[in-house]
C-alpha cells in the first residue's frame, strides 16, 4: 500500500474517532474501548467484566463490535490510529496478526505462568479467556425415542442408520475435517500427532470420510443458522457452536440435545494491538479478567466455558454440565492445534471449496 | 464584425469555451469525488493482482541474489547467508508475516517453518557462509529438500502473474511454463463459467418475462398501468436481503410453497426449491425484473401506435408486424435492459450465498471469502480484475452490437 492510501484511511478513521468521540463520555486516562463480537457474547462480558471492573479496579470500559478480520487491526497499527485498547478474538487470526508484528507479546508472569491454563490456551499473543465447542446437534422432538437417537461422531456419518440432511459450516473446514477423522476412527487424543505425522494423509482420508455425506449436506454460514437449519426440520443433525445452541434451548424452549462426542474446543482470546500508547492499561483489564474468581463469572451469562483451570473449580455444577471443558462432556473432545491450521488454511480452504461444488 | 471590433466566430467560440468550462466547474466537484472514493481506491486494489512488494521489502539483498539463481538444486552459499540475515532481522522488525503468508501458499507448512528457523537461525548468523545450508537442516530437516528452496525464485518478482494465473486455475513450474494446477485446486474457471452461465440464463428469463409485462404496461391505459406499475416498483423498492430471506422462508422444504402443494396433493413429498441453481434463479430473476421491465416499458411508451396500425392495415400479418415495426423500435430499450440484468447479475452475492447451494456460488463469493477470511488479497484482486474485464467486454460488445448512445434506461 502506498502512503497516500495509508495517510487517506488514517484521516479517514481520524474522522470516524472524532465523530465517535463528539458522543460518547469523554476520554480519561483509565478509560479503555474493548473490541468483541456483540450479542448474547458482548452481554455476557458486560456483565461479568465491564461492569464489576468500573468498581473492582477504577477502569471504565467501552465496547466496539468487529468482525474478526485481520485488516481491522492491520489498519490501527500501521497508522497508529488505534480505536481497541484490547480485542477479542480467535486463534487463527491472533497467530496471523502475531507473525506479521500486529499484536502484543504477552509475558505470563504477569496471569501466574502459562501452566495455569487449558491446553494451547495461552498463545504468545494472545491470552484465552472463553472455551466454547463445535459440537453437532439434533433435535429432540424428531428423534424421541432416546434408546435410537445418535449419540457419536459416528452417527453423524451415517447416512443409513439415521437419514437425513446435516448441517456443515460452510466457511471453516477445520472442525469438519478432524470430526471426520474421528469418525474414521482416530481417536481424539491422537488426533494432533496423527495430523502432525501425515498431514497429507490425514488430509485425504477426511475428504474420503466427507464423501459418505456429500449429498446429504446444507451449509450454515452464521452462527446463528445452524439452530435455525435444526428449528425448520431443513437437516436432522447439525454442527453448530455450543452456545447457539444451548441459546435455542434456553431462549426459545427449543428441545435441542447436544452429542458431545469428537467436539473440539476452541477458544477465544484477549489480543492487544501492537505498540498502543496505552498497552498498561490493556494488560490491567486482561490481568483482571483473568483472575479466576473473575473468569469464573462469565458462564453465569452464556454457556461458555473458562480457559483456567483455577476458574474452572469455582463454576457451579449446574452451569458446568453445559460447558464444552466438563469433565464429563471432554471423554472425546480435542483442542485445537492453532499452529498445525495456521499452515494449512489455505490450501484446506481451496480444497473444501472445490470439493463442494464438485 | 461586431460592435466592439471582434469577429463574431471568434465571440461565439469564447461564449462556447465559456460555456464548456461553466458545465465543468458543475461537474468537477462529482469527479473529484468519484476519484477520491471510487476510481482512486479501485486502482490501488486492482494493482495488488500483479504486485508482490513483500520480497522486496522485507528482504532487500537476498530478492535481487534469488533472483540471478537459476532455481536449481540449492542457492549459493552466500545467498543463503543473507536469507539467514534478513530472516533473522524480519523476525525482530516483525515483518516476515507476508512472506510466510506467501510462501505458503506454494507449500503448506511452509508458514510455520520460516517462523521456527527465523527464530533460531540468529544463533548461526556468526558460521561461515557455506556452513549456512546445515545450519538450516539442523532447523528443520525440511531444507534439506530443494523443494522447499525452488519457490523462493518464483515467489520473489515484485511484478507477477501468480495470481492472475491462479484466478485461471494455472501456474508456473520451475522453468517459467504456464502449467495446470492439479485437480484439487481447480476452481476458479468453473466458478467463472459458471457466473457467466448464470447471468445469460437470469437474463434470458428476464427478458421473456419482461417483454409481455412491459407491452402490457405500455398499452393499457394509464389509470390501470399506473396501478400495475406499482406492483413492479413495490418489490424494486423493498431491501434485497428482505426479498432474498422471504424466498427462503418460502422455498424451504417445510416452507410455505411446500407446504401448499403437499396440502393440495401436486407432490407427494417436499420438493428441492432452494439452495440449488433453480432457488438461484427464482430469487435472482423476481429481484432482477424490474432492471428489464422498465426500460423497455419506457421506450415502449414513445412507440407510435399508429405504426402498427399501419402495418396491419398494408396487409401485415399481426406477428410480422410485431416483429418488424414494433419490435426494431423496442431495442434501445431492450439492450439497456439486457445489458442492466447481465451486468448486475455478473456481481451477485448475497442472493446467491443464501437461496443457492456450493456449486451455484458466483466469482464474487470467492472475491468476499478471499478478501476477508484467507486475506489472499493478491487473489480477490486478481479475480476482480477478470470480473471487471468481463463486465467492459460486455460494455464493449454492446456498444459495438447497438450502440451506447441508443441506450436507454427510462
Amino acid at each position: 500500500m502506498t502512503r497516500l492510501w495509508k495517510t487517506t484511511m488514517a484521516a479517514l478513521g481520524g474522522v470516524a474517532v472524532i465523530g465517535l468521540a463528539g458522543t460518547g463520555p469523554a476520554a480519561a486516562e483509565d478509560t479503555i474501548t474493548v473490541a468483541s463480537w456483540g450479542g448474547a457474547y458482548s452481554m455476557s462480558q458486560r456483565e461479568a467484566y465491564y461492569k464489576p471492573a468500573a468498581k473492582e479496579i477504577n477502569l471504565t470500559i467501552l465496547e466496539d463490535e468487529w468482525t474478526g478480520t485481520i485488516p481491522e487491526i492491520r489498519v490501527q497499527v500501521e497508522t497508529g490510529e488505534y480505536k481497541w485498547h484490547v480485542i477479542d478474538s480467535e486463534g487463527g487470526t491472533i497467530l496471523a496478526a502475531c507473525d506479521e508484528g500486529l499484536a502484543h507479546e504477552f509475558d505470563y508472569e504477569q496471569f501466574g505462568g502459562r501452566d495455569g491454563f487449558l491446553p494451547n490456551a495461552a498463545l504468545d499473543c494472545g491470552v484465552g479467556t472463553i472455551s466454547w465447542a463445535t459440537i453437532y446437534a439434533y433435535d429432540g422432538d424428531v428423534y424421541t425415542d432416546p434408546a435410537s437417537a445418535p449419540t457419536s461422531v459416528d452417527d453423524f456419518f451415517d447416512v443409513e442408520k439415521f437419514p437425513g440432511k446435516r448441517g456443515l459450516y460452510a466457511n471453516g473446514f477445520g472442525h469438519t475435517m478432524q470430526m471426520a477423522l474421528i469418525a474414521d476412527g482416530v481417536p481424539a487424543a491422537e488426533l494432533a500427532n496423527y495430523m502432525n505425522d501425515n498431514p497429507q494423509e490425514a488430509i485425504e482420508r477426511a475428504f474420503a470420510k466427507l464423501d459418505s455425506i456429500k449429498d446429504h449436506v446444507i451449509y450454515w454460514d452464521s452462527g446463528a443458522m445452524a439452530p435455525q437449519l435444526l428449528a425448520d426440520g431443513e437437516v436432522v443433525m447439525t454442527t453448530a457452536w455450543n452456545g447457539r445452541i444451548y441459546n435455542a434451548v434456553v431462549e426459545e424452549g427449543k428441545n435441542f440435545k447436544i452429542v458431545w462426542d469428537g467436539q473440539g474446543i476452541d477458544y477465544d482470546y484477549w489480543m492487544i494491538p501492537a505498540g498502543h500508547p496505552e498497552t498498561d492499561l490493556g494488560l490491567k483489564f486482561i490481568e483482571y479478567a483473568s483472575r479466576p474468581d473473575v473468569m469464573a463469572r462469565q458462564s453465569q451469562y452464556i454457556s461458555y466455558g473458562p480457559t483456567t483451570y483455577a476458574a474452572g473449580e469455582l463454576i457451579n455444577p449446574d452451569i458446568a454440565q453445559h460447558l464444552p471443558t466438563a469433565p464429563q462432556n471432554t471423554g472425546n473432545a480435542y483442542w485445537v492445534d492453532t499452529v498445525w491450521w495456521g499452515d494449512h488454511v489455505e490450501e484446506l480452504t481451496e480444497r473444501f471449496n472445490v470439493w463442494r461444488s464438485q | 464584425m461586431t460592435a466592439d471590433g471582434v469577429p463574431l466566430k471568434i465571440k461565439l467560440r469564447r461564449a462556447e469555451r465559456m460555456r464548456k468550462v461553466w458545465a465543468l466547474a458543475l461537474i468537477a466537484p462529482l469527479f473529484v469525488f468519484l476519484l477520491i472514493t471510487f476510481i482512486y481506491p479501485i486502482a490501488e486494489l486492482l494493482t495488488l493482482s500483479v504486485q508482490e512488494p513483500a520480497f522486496v521489502e522485507t528482504l532487500p539483498e537476498t530478492t535481487p541474489m534469488l533472483e540471478e539463481w537459476d532455481g536449481r538444486g540449492y542457492p549459493p552459499d552466500e545467498t543463503i547467508a543473507s536469507f539467514a540475515r534478513e530472516i533473522a532481522q524480519a523476525r525482530e522488525d516483525r515483518t516476515l508475516g507476508a512472506v510466510a503468508r506467501r510462501m505458503n501458499y506454494d507449500i503448506s507448512g511452509y508458514r510455520s517453518l520460516i517462523m521456527k528457523t527465523s527464530k533460531k537461525i540468529a544463533e548461526s548468523l556468526s558460521l561461515p557462509d557455506d556452513q549456512m545450508l546445515d545450519a538450516f537442516i539442523d532447523i528443520d530437516r525440511r531444507w534439506e529438500d530443494t523443494a522447499y528452496w525452488a519457490p523462493l525464485k518464483t515467489a520473489t518478482p515484485p511484478l507477477t502473474d501468480y495470481y492472475l494465473l491462479w484466478a485461471v486455475d494455472h501456474t508456473r513450474d520451475v522453468d517459467g511454463n504456464i502449467v495446470s494446477v492439479d485437480d484439487n485446486r481447480k476452481i476458479y474457471l468453473e466458478v467463472l463459467w459458471r457466473t457467466v452461465e448464470i447471468s445469460i440464463f437470469v437474463t434470458l428469463i428476464c427478458f421473456f418475462l419482461g417483454l409481455p409485462i412491459s407491452y402490457l404496461l405500455a398499452t393499457l391505459p394509464t389509470s390501470k398501468s399506473n396501478l400495475l406499475l406499482i406492483l413492479l416498483l413495490l418489490p424494486f423498492w423493498t431491501s434485497l436481503l428482505v426479498r432474498t430471506t422471504a424466498w427462503l422462508v418460502l422455498l424451504q422444504s417445510e416452507g410455505l410453497v411446500n407446504d401448499f402443494g403437499l396440502w393440495v396433493g401436486l407432490w407427494s413429498e417436499p420438493l428441492e426449491l432452494i439452495r440449488n441453481r433453480l432457488g438461484v434463479y427464482i430469487a435472482m430473476v423476481h429481484i432482477l425484473l424490474p432492471f428489464m421491465a422498465l426500460p423497455m416499458f419506457s421506450v415502449m411508451k414513445g412507440i407510435n401506435p399508429w405504426h402498427m396500425r399501419a402495418a396491419l392495415s398494408l396487409g401485415a400479418t399481426p406477428l410480422a408486424a410485431f416483429m418488424k415495426v414494433y419490435l426494431p423500435q423496442c431495442l434501445p430499450g431492450i439492450g439497456a435492459g439486457c445489458l442492466l440484468v447481465f451486468i448486475l447479475s455478473l456481481g451477485y452475492y448475497i442472493t446467491p450465498a443464501l437461496v443457492g447451494g456450493p456449486d451455484d456460488q458466483m466469482l464474487s463469493y470467492f472475491i468476499v471469502s478471499n478478501t476477508n477470511q484467507t486475506l489472499n488479497w493478491g487473489l480477490a484482486a486478481a479475480l476482480s480484475v477478470i470480473l471487471l474485464a468481463m463486465t467492459l467486454v460486455m460494455f464493449l460488445m454492446y456498444n459495438k452490437l447497438v450502440g451506447v448512445d441508443k441506450l436507454k434506461l427510462g
